[in-house]
C-alpha cells in the first residue's frame, strides 16, 4: 500500500496498521500507534536489538528518539489535512530516565501548529506517564518545499 | 584511511567497533562502522538499508535511525576524549536537518567531543553522504560522564 492510501485508510479506521506496514523502519523498530481516549499513543514493541548498553541494561537513546518523532508525525497525519509527510525541520531529545527493556509509549501535543510549521511536544514513558523517561521537541514543515 | 605500513591501525578500528557497535546492540542492528577516528573525535557510518526507510515513497532513510546514528557517534566522541572508560550517558541532543537525505546512499556521522568538564561532555556533530561540506544534519549535544567505576559496571542515571 502506498503512503498516502496508508494515511487515507488510517484516517477512515483509527487503526495504525495500515501506516505501520507502509514504513518499512517502522516495522524495524516495532513502532505503531493506537487511539487511546481519542489520542494518538505511540508505541514501541520491545525487542533485543533495540538495547544500546546491554550492561545496565537500558534501550538506546536514538530509538527513544525514533518512537517520539514516529508520534509526532503519526499525530500531524491523523489531524492533518494532506497526505503529505510531515519533515522534520529539527527535533531536541532530552534524557531523563535510563528506558528498562520492555515497551515504550509515547504522547504528543501540538505546542503549535501553523499553516507551514507545527511545534510539537512528545513524551516517552514506560510504566508511569508521569515519570516520562525522555521528551522531545520538534519543528515540522507541513507544506513541501 | 587504511595505512597499510600502520597495521596497527586496522587493530585499533577493529577494537573500537568492537567497543561502539559490537557492544551495542542497537548499533550492530544497524550495521554501524567506524569510518574514522582520532582523538576527541569518531566517525560512524550507517549503510543504507531498505528496511529502514522512512518513505517508500522517496526511498530515504527515516530520522529514527538517523538519530541514533548520531547519539552514537556523538557518545563514541566524548569516549575518544576521556583518559580512562567510563560509562557515560545522553543529557540531550538536538539535531537540525538542513538538507533532505539522498536514498540508496550511506549516511556518516562526524562527531567532535569539544569540551569535557568532570561530570558534562559536550559535542557537535554532522552528518553527511560522503562530502561533510555539505551535510545533511547538523547536531549538538551533551552527555554525563559517570565518575563512579561501580556505575560503569552495573549503574544507572538515576
Amino acid at each position: 500500500m502506498r503512503l498516502r492510501d496508508a494515511v487515507s485508510a488510517v484516517r477512515e479506521s483509527g487503526d495504525f496498521g495500515p501506516l505501520h506496514e507502509a514504513i518499512p523502519y517502522a516495522q524495524f523498530m516495532g513502532i505503531t500507534a493506537e487511539l487511546v481516549d481519542d489520542d494518538v499513543c505511540g508505541r514501541m514493541q520491545y525487542s533485543e536489538h533495540l538495547v544500546g548498553n546491554a550492561n545496565v541494561p537500558a534501550l538506546h537513546g536514538g530509538t527513544l528518539g525514533a518512537l517520539m518523532e514516529s508520534t509526532a508525525i503519526f499525530k500531524l497525519l491523523w489531524h492533518g489535512e494532506t497526505e503529505a509527510v510531515p519533515k522534520t525541520i529539527n527535533i531536541t531529545v532530552e534524557y531523563l530516565r535510563g528506558a528498562k527493556p520492555q515497551d515504550v509509549f509515547a504522547k504528543a501535543v501540538f505546542t503549535r501548529r501553523g499553516r507551514r510549521v507545527a511545534n510539537v511536544r512528545v513524551f516517552a514513558y514506560q510504566d508511569d506517564p508521569d515519570k516520562p523517561v525522555a521528551v522531545a521537541t520538534a519543528h515540522f514543515l507541513l507544506v513541501q518545499d | 584511511m587504511s595505512d597499510s605500513f600502520l597495521p596497527q591501525k586496522d587493530e585499533i578500528r577493529r577494537r573500537l567497533e568492537g567497543r561502539y557497535i559490537g557492544a551495542v546492540p542497537h548499533n550492530r542492528a544497524l550495521n554501524l562502522r567506524v569510518a574514522d577516528y582520532r582523538p576527541e573525535h569518531l566517525s560512524l557510518a550507517l549503510p543504507y538499508r531498505e528496511d529502514l526507510v522512512g518513505n517508500p515513497e522517496t526511498g530515504v532513510l527515516h530520522g529514527g535511525c538517523i538519530t541514533s546514528l548520531i547519539d552514537a557517534a556523538c557518545g563514541g566522541a566524548v569516549i575518544m576524549s576521556l583518559v580512562a572508560p567510563r560509562r557515560v550517558a545522553t543529557l540531550d541532543l538536538r539535531i537540525d536537518y538542513v538538507r533532505p537525505a539522498l536514498p540508496h546512499q550511506e549516511v556518516i556521522c562526524d562527531a567532535h567531543c569539544y569540551k569535557v568538564t568532570r561530570h558534562v561532555a559536550f559535542v557537535r556533530a554532522a552528518a553527511h553522504h560522503g562530502d561533510n561540506a555539505s551535510p545533511i544534519a547538523t547536531a549538538s549535544g551533551t552527555f554525563v560522564v559517570f565518575r563512579d567505576s561501580r556505575r560503569d559496571v552495573d549503574g544507572d542515571s538515576e
